[in-house]
């Protein structure tokens, strides 16, 4: 497959950027789109150029590093997965691919391809936790009954991967669909349900303070999201946030 | 609850918007009832219609929802706009390509454009009419009949004089048609019984006493507006452009529903597998329908 790459470039934070064309040759449609990523870069350094930044860690779609703005769309055309898991055989010979990193105020770009998804650790920070006593005598979790539809909704709702795509597709760069996953997944659980509305509340302030946009509920994120997390989060952080607005003290 | 939750939040403001817009749709229906009075022709239509305006302008339960909607308007548009501020600030650097289409509706990603043409047309329609019928500037509901009339006596004969006498009645707000102003077409001889003041109280030329009330004639206005008078006669040489404007403005209202409709729901955290379906229909029956039947009331009063 021959193919012509446009690609953000951008040397530092500071750095302006621009989109750079490489036009690239030899590409199977077995490989991955990282592999792609890994051909152009080995091209790059053979002619003693800077290789494009992208993040990646676990090849595998489970560790949610990986991103990419591909022709458009979050972890590119295909459905539930990252780009890591995005093959080269949904593209055509001859085709022009856009590349790009997440677009958003709170994930300010690093290098190239590269953003800083911190916003996202911070969130968790204010909020994404239990709080369970460890000096010994624990509690085993699974001596606590729990509903398996609940159980399920909230597995479900822990397979978000925090990578970030949500946000980049959103016309709004909201982070809703990630902090109603995070929000969901402990609010269905007993464990979860002691902190419940103060966790609401710190996690929806800190996502507000690092400059995410508003939902209006385009729906766009759970379309995206490589892990198919439902818009029933949303609906369900929603009543969760009323709850904790109107008795939290 | 400090302050800051409730109107700083996003997830607060946004409970804002889905209550003022679900307020709205309910004043929509209510408007739409009223105004569907105006497909019926004749003197009964236009009395119907007028003492309707005057009801809605004097009932103490309406005056208070129309302040609410008032507020809601402002609230909503507001709230909307500041959030679409935000939004906009949210990601400063656009992408080179963006295949939204792929992932949402066109009207999802465009609620405040939408919004916004929607609060052009709110202003516009309230100084067509709104501010007419509560500033003035529209006439008194009244109605001509030619009267063949004694007007004297012939002192020969003795025998009466009748002639053709244009006579205007005032329709009172208890239902009765005051005759007020005699006129004889073929000399211009005018007369009148009442005085009028203050656009629609009637009062006694010689007593100076408050005889009656009559209605604003809001009727005649709005077929002016768009087209007709009272003889059905074309009237506002721009009424095709206001008809024009009228039916965008629907169509934009129409987009702004199918959206809105069931989104307001979502904000609201009413979302459930055995409902959610029923409302999606709902909104978008009611999106399409409500804007249609609006925007039918212009054309049907152009045509006909
Ligand atoms: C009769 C007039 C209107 C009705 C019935 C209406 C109804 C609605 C409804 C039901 C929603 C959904 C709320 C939600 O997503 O939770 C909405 C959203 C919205 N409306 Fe309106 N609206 C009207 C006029 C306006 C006006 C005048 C503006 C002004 C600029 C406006 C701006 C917006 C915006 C920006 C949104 C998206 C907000 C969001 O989802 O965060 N609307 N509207
Ligand atoms: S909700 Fe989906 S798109 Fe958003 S961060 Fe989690 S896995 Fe990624
Ligand atoms: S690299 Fe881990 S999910 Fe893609």
């Amino acid at each position: 497959m021959k193919l012509t790459l446009k690609i953000w470039r951008q040397n530092s934070a500071t750095d302006k950027g621009q989109m750079v064309t490489y036009p690239i040759d030899g590409i199977e449609g077995d490989m991955s789109f990282l592999e792609m990523m890994d051909v152009l870069n080995e091209e790059l350094i053979v002619k003693g150029e800077d290789p494009v930044a992208f993040d990646h860690d676990c090849r595998e779609g489970i560790c949610g590093m990986c991103s990419l703005f591909i022709n458009g769309e979050a972890h590119g055309p295909d459905r539930a997965v990252t780009t890591c898991q995005l093959h080269m055989r949904k593209f055509n010979d001859g085709d022009t691919i856009y590349i790009e990193p997440w677009r958003a105020k709170a994930f300010p770009v690093i290098k190239d391809l590269v953003v800083d998804r911190g916003a996202f650790d911070r969130i968790m920070a204010s909020g994404g936790f239990v709080s369970v006593n460890t000096s010994g005598n624990t509690v085993d979790a699974n001596a606590i009954p729990i509903s398996k539809i609940d159980a399920d909704k909230a597995f479900e709702a822990a397979t978000c991967i925090g990578c970030g795509a949500c946000v980049a597709t959103c016309v709004n760069a909201s982070a809703m669909l990630y902090v109603a996953a995070k929000v969901s997944q402990l609010a269905l659980l007993p464990q979860g349900k002691v902190e419940a509305k103060e966790r609401v509340l710190n996690m929806v302030k800190t996502m507000d303070e690092e400059g995410f946009g508003n939902c209006t509920n385009t729906g766009a994120c759970a379309v995206e999201c490589p892990k198919e997390i439902s818009l029933d989060n949303i609906a369900r952080m929603n009543r969760e946030y009323f709850k904790g607005m109107i008795s939290a003290e | 609850m400090s302050k800051s939750v409730l109107l700083k939040s996003s997830i607060a403001k946004k409970y804002w918007m889905a209550f003022t817009g679900l307020f709205l749709c309910l004043f929509l229906v209510g408007h739409l009832i009223g105004n569907l009075q105006l497909f019926a022709g004749g003197e009964e239509g236009r009395r119907a219609f007028n003492e309707y305006a005057y009801f809605m302008q004097h009932n103490p339960l309406i005056k208070v929802m129309s302040y609410v909607t008032y507020l809601s308007i402002l609230f909503h548009a507001i709230d909307g706009i500041l959030l679409a501020f935000q939004n906009k600030k949210a990601r400063p650097i656009q992408y080179a390509m963006d295949n939204a289409a792929s992932n949402s509706s066109s009207a999802s990603r465009k609620m405040a454009i939408l919004g916004s043409i929607i609060l052009i047309f709110i202003a516009t329609h309230m100084v067509n009419f709104w501010a007419k019928m509560h500033f003035g500037g529209l006439q008194l509901h009244t109605t001509t009949k030619t009267v063949n009339m004694p007007i004297g006596q012939n002192p020969q004969t003795g025998e009466y004089v009748n002639e053709d006498i244009e006579v205007s009645y005032i329709l009172s707000i208890k239902g009765e048609y005051l005759d007020h102003k005699y006129k004889n077409p073929k000399t211009g001889e005018t007369q009148e019984r009442y005085d009028i003041k203050h656009e629609t109280m009637v009062y006694d030329k010689s007593s100076k006493l408050k005889v009656s009330e009559g209605y604003k004639d809001l009727h005649t206005a709005v077929m002016t507006f768009f087209g007709k008078d009272a003889q059905g006669q074309k009237k506002n040489q721009y009424a095709l452009i206001a008809i024009l404007f009228y039916t965008l403005s629907m169509a934009v209202l129409s987009f702004h529903l199918l959206h809105g409709f069931a989104a307001a729901f979502q904000t609201l955290g009413l979302r459930h597998p055995r409902y959610t379906p029923l409302i999606k229909m709902f909104g978008i029956i009611f999106a399409i329908v409500v804007p249609a039947l609006f925007a039918l009331i212009p054309l049907y009063i152009f045509i006909s």
